[in-house]
C-alpha cells in the first residue's frame, strides 16, 4: 500500500483525540483531547502511570475499542488517511498492514488452540491474498528474524508451549508480518521478566531502524523510554502534559507531574523497571476531571490560576512543550531563556 | 495418545467395577426377596428353600456376586422373569432404539442449541439474544411429556400427519432406517431434542461471551481479521466444551428417557425398565440398569478423549 502523504509528513498525527467510555455507570473520559504526532522512522515514547489512557490512545489509533462503548471524538489520520471514516471492510485490511500491535501480555495475545505458526500465516494470506504455504514461509522467516531457536519445530507449538520471551519474539514476528509502517507496542516488556526485557528491547530497536519502522511505545516506566525512544510524550489523566525531544525532557523536564516521576527514579538510578508510583497524592478520577490542569491536586507550585482552565501548550525550549502555566504564556520573546530557568529551578 | 487411553481406560476400570456392584446390590438390596415375585404366595418353605438353592441365594453375598459377575463378563444376564427370554437380547433391543431416538434427538438438539447459542452469544443483550434465550429457557423448563402430549395432540390427533405411539407400522419393537420407520421417530425425537437444546444453547451462549471477552480477540482484530474470520476462531475455542456437553446430555438422553418413551411407548430402554419396575421383573431391571450405566461409563471416556484430542492445552499422558 503506498503512502498518499507527502514525504516528510507525519505517519500518525491526532488532533484533540477523545475516547469517552459511556454505558454503565458515569461516563469516563479516558482521552482528554490528544495531539501526537510520529514522523517516518520515529520512536516515540508515551509515558505515564497506569490509567492515564495510554492504551486507549494507542486502541483509538486502529479504532479497537468497542464502538457501542466507546466514543471517539476529534481527528486521526494514518499514512494519510482519516482513521475514522474508514468503512468495516477498509479498516481490517488497514489493520496490520498498516499499523500492527504488540500487547502486553503475548500469553493472551495468541488464540491458545491454534498453532502460533499458522496464526502468523493467517495473517499473511489475509493480507496479501496468497496460499497458506506462502504464509507458513514468511512465518518461518520472520521466527529466523526475531531469532527464535529451532524455528521451524516452534511454528508449530501452541501458544502454552513457549516461554513469555518467546512468545513476545512471536508476536513481534507476528506485527511484522506484513510489512507495517506504523507498530504500536502497549508496554511490550512490562509482563517480562527483566533479563527478557531487555532482549526484547534490544530486538525491537535493532528491527526499527533495520525496518525504519515509525513506533508509539507505551510504557510507565523512564528507563525503558530512554532506552528506545527519540521522543517522550508523557501522559496525565488522557493528556499529553509534555513532550519533547527524549534528551531535552528527561535532562530539563518543564511540567512538575514529569519532573516528579524522575524525582521518584532519582532514588534507585540503578534499578531498571522502577515503577512510577511514588509521586504522592491519588490518580485522578477520569469520572470528574477537575475544570483546570488535572495535576492541580497533587502539584506542589500549584496556583488559582491552574484551575481556571486547562492549561495550553508551551514551549519550554525548541520542540519541547508543556502544558503548564509554570512556563511562559506564548507570544512572547524570551521564552526558550525563561523555560530554561525555570527547568532548573 | 495411545499411552493416554490406556490411562484412561485403566481409570474407568474401577468405576465399571463400581457399576456392577451396585447393580448386583440392587436386587438384594430391594425390599422383599428376589424370589417371592415368582413363587406362588401359598408356596411351602421348603419349596421356597429349594429355589433358593437353585438360583444360588442361599450362598454368601460375595460368592453371589462372583458367579454373577462371571456370567455378566460372558453377556449372560440371566431371563426375564416375564418373558422369559435372555435378559441380554431384550436389553440390546431396547438399548438400540433409545440409543437411534437419543442420537437424532441429541443431534436435533445441538443443531439449533448451538445455533441459538451462537446468537445469543455473539449479539449478547440484543433482541437476538432475548429471544434466542427465551426459547432455550422455555427448552429447558417446559415439561417434556407435556410437549410430548401437546405434540401427538396437535400433530397426530387433530392433523393425523404423524403416528402417536410405537416405532414402526407393524407394531414390533423392531425400528428401521426407513421412510416408514422415521415417521414414527419424528414426534419423540423433537420432544426428547428440546432439553439438550437448552442446555447446550445457554452452554454456548456462556462460551462465546468468554471467548469473546479474552484478549485474543481483540489480538485478531488488530492484525485485520475479518468478522468472520474471528467467528472462525471462535468456533474452534467453543468445540470442545460444547462437544463434551453434547455427549453428556447423550448419556443422561440414554438414561432418562423413561416418561418421553412411555408417553410414546417407544419401545427403548426407559419403556423396558418402566416394565421391568411394574412387574417386578428383577433380572430384567438389574440387565437394563447394568447395560445402561456401562454406556454412561463409555459415553464419559468418550467425552473424555475426544475432548482431549480436540483442545490442544490438555495434556495428554
Ligand atoms: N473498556 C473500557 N471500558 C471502560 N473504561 C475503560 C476501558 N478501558 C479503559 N478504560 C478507562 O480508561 C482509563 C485509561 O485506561 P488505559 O488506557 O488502559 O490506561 P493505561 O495508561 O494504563 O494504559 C482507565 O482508567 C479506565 O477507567
Ligand atoms: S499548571 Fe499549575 S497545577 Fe498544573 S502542573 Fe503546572 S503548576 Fe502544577
Ligand atoms: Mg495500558
Amino acid at each position: 500500500m503506498s503512502s498518499l502523504s507527502p514525504a516528510g509528513a507525519p505517519l500518525v498525527e491526532t488532533k484533540n483525540l477523545t475516547v469517552d467510555f459511556v454505558g454503565t455507570g458515569k461516563p469516563v473520559r479516558a482521552v482528554a483531547g490528544v495531539d501526537l504526532t510520529l514522523a517516518p522512522g520515529e520512536v516515540v515514547a508515551l509515558l505515564g502511570e497506569s490509567g492515564s489512557g495510554k492504551s486507549v490512545t494507542l486502541r483509538a489509533l486502529m479504532r479497537l475499542l468497542p464502538e457501542k462503548r466507546a466514543k471517539i471524538g476529534g481527528s486521526i489520520r494514518v499514512d494519510g488517511r482519516d482513521v475514522t471514516a474508514l468503512s468495516r471492510r477498509e479498516l481490517s485490511a488497514f489493520r496490520g498492514s498498516t499499523v500492527a500491535m504488540i500487547f502486553q501480555e503475548p500469553g493472551l495475545a495468541f488464540d491458545p488452540v491454534y498453532r502460533v505458526g499458522d496464526q502468523i500465516a493467517e495473517a499473511v494470506v489475509r493480507h496479501e491474498r496468497v496460499s497458506r504455504a506462502a504464509g507458513r514461509a514468511r512465518a518461518l522467516a520472520l521466527f529466523e528474524r526475531v531469532r527464535i531457536p529451532s524455528p521451524e519445530q516452534r511454528l508449530d507449538n501452541y501458544p502454552h508451549e513457549m516461554s513469555g520471551g518467546m512468545r513476545q519474539r512471536a508476536m513481534i514476528a507476528l506485527a511484522l508480518a506484513c510489512r507495517p509502517k506504523v507498530l504500536l507496542a502497549d508496554e511490550p516488556t512490562t509482563a517480562l521478566d527483566a533479563t527478557v526485557q531487555i532482549q526484547i528491547l534490544l530486538l525491537l530497536r535493532e528491527l526499527q531502524r533495520e525496518l525504519g519502522l515509525a513506533v508509539i511505545f507505551v510504557t510507565h516506566d523512564i528507563g525503558v523510554a530512554t532506552e528506545v525512544a527519540d521522543r517522550i510524550a508523557v501522559m496525565y489523566a488522557g493528556r499529553i502534559v509534555e513532550s519533547g525531544a527524549c534528551r531535552d525532557v528527561i535532562r530539563a523536564p518543564a511540567h512538575p507531574y514529569t519532573r516528579g516521576l524522575l524525582a521518584s527514579r532519582a532514588d534507585h538510578v540503578f534499578t531498571k523497571g522502577t515503577r512510577l508510583e511514588t509521586i504522592p497524592g491519588a490518580p485522578p478520577d477520569l469520572t470528574a476531571l477537575p475544570p483546570g490542569c488535572a495535576f492541580a491536586p497533587r502539584c506542589a507550585q500549584a496556583r488559582p490560576a491552574c484551575n481556571a482552565g486547562v492549561p495550553e501548550e508551551r514551549t519550554a525550549s525548541p520542540h519541547h512543550v508543556a502544558r503548564c502555566l509554570l512556563l511562559p504564556a506564548p507570544a512572547e520573546d524570551g521564552a526558550c531563556h525563561r523555560a530554561d530557568a525555570t527547568a532548573a529551578a | 495418545m495411545l499411552a493416554f487411553l490406556l490411562h484412561r481406560l485403566l481409570y474407568v476400570t474401577p468405576v465399571a467395577i463400581g457399576v456392577t456392584v451396585v447393580c448386583f446390590l440392587l436386587v438384594h438390596l430391594t425390599p422383599g426377596d428376589p424370589l417371592t415375585a415368582i413363587l406362588p404366595a401359598d408356596a411351602t418353605l421348603e419349596l421356597q428353600e429349594q429355589m433358593k438353592a437353585a438360583y444360588g441365594f442361599d450362598k454368601p453375598l460375595p460368592v453371589q456376586y462372583a458367579l454373577w459377575f462371571w456370567k455378566v463378563l460372558h453377556g449372560d444376564l440371566g431371563h426375564s422373569i416375564a418373558t422369559g427370554r435372555p435378559v441380554l437380547t431384550e436389553v440390546m433391543r431396547a438399548v438400540k432404539n433409545t440409543l437411534i431416538l437419543a442420537t437424532v434427538a441429541t443431534a436435533i438438539g445441538f443443531t439449533f442449541g448451538t445455533l441459538f447459542g451462537f446468537v445469543a452469544g455473539y449479539f449478547r443483550d440484543s433482541w437476538l439474544d432475548k429471544l434466542a434465550s427465551f426459547v432455550s429457557v422455555l427448552g429447558v423448563s417446559v415439561p417434556h411429556y407435556w410437549l410430548g402430549m401437546v405434540l401427538v395432540i396437535i400433530f397426530s390427533a387433530q392433523l393425523g400427519w404423524l403416528p402417536p405411539t410405537g416405532a414402526g407400522p407393524d407394531g414390533s419393537g423392531d425400528w428401521r432406517p426407513d421412510a416408514a420407520h422415521l415417521r414414527y421417530l419424528i414426534l419423540p425425537a423433537i420432544t426428547m431434542s428440546v432439553i439438550p437444546m437448552g442446555v447446550i444453547a445457554r452452554t454456548v451462549r456462556a462460551l462465546v461471551g468468554d471467548i469473546l471477552s479474552q484478549d485474543f480477540v481483540e489480538a485478531l482484530r488488530a492484525k485485520g481479521m475479518s468478522e468472520f474470520g474471528v467467528f472462525r476462531h471462535v468456533v474452534t475455542n467453543a468445540a470442545p466444551t460444547a462437544l463434551a456437553v453434547m455427549g453428556l446430555q447423550l448419556g443422561y438422553l440414554l438414561g432418562g428417557s423413561i416418561l418421553i418413551e412411555t408417553v410414546f411407548s417407544w419401545p427403548g430402554s426407559g419403556f423396558l425398565l418402566n416394565a421391568a419396575i411394574f412387574q417386578r421383573d428383577l433380572p430384567l431391571l438389574q440387565g437394563t440398569i447394568l447395560v445402561l450405566a456401562m454406556f454412561f461409563v463409555a459415553l464419559n471416556l468418550a467425552v473424555d478423549v475426544l475432548q482431549t484430542a480436540l483442545d490442544p492445552r490438555i495434556k495428554r499422558g
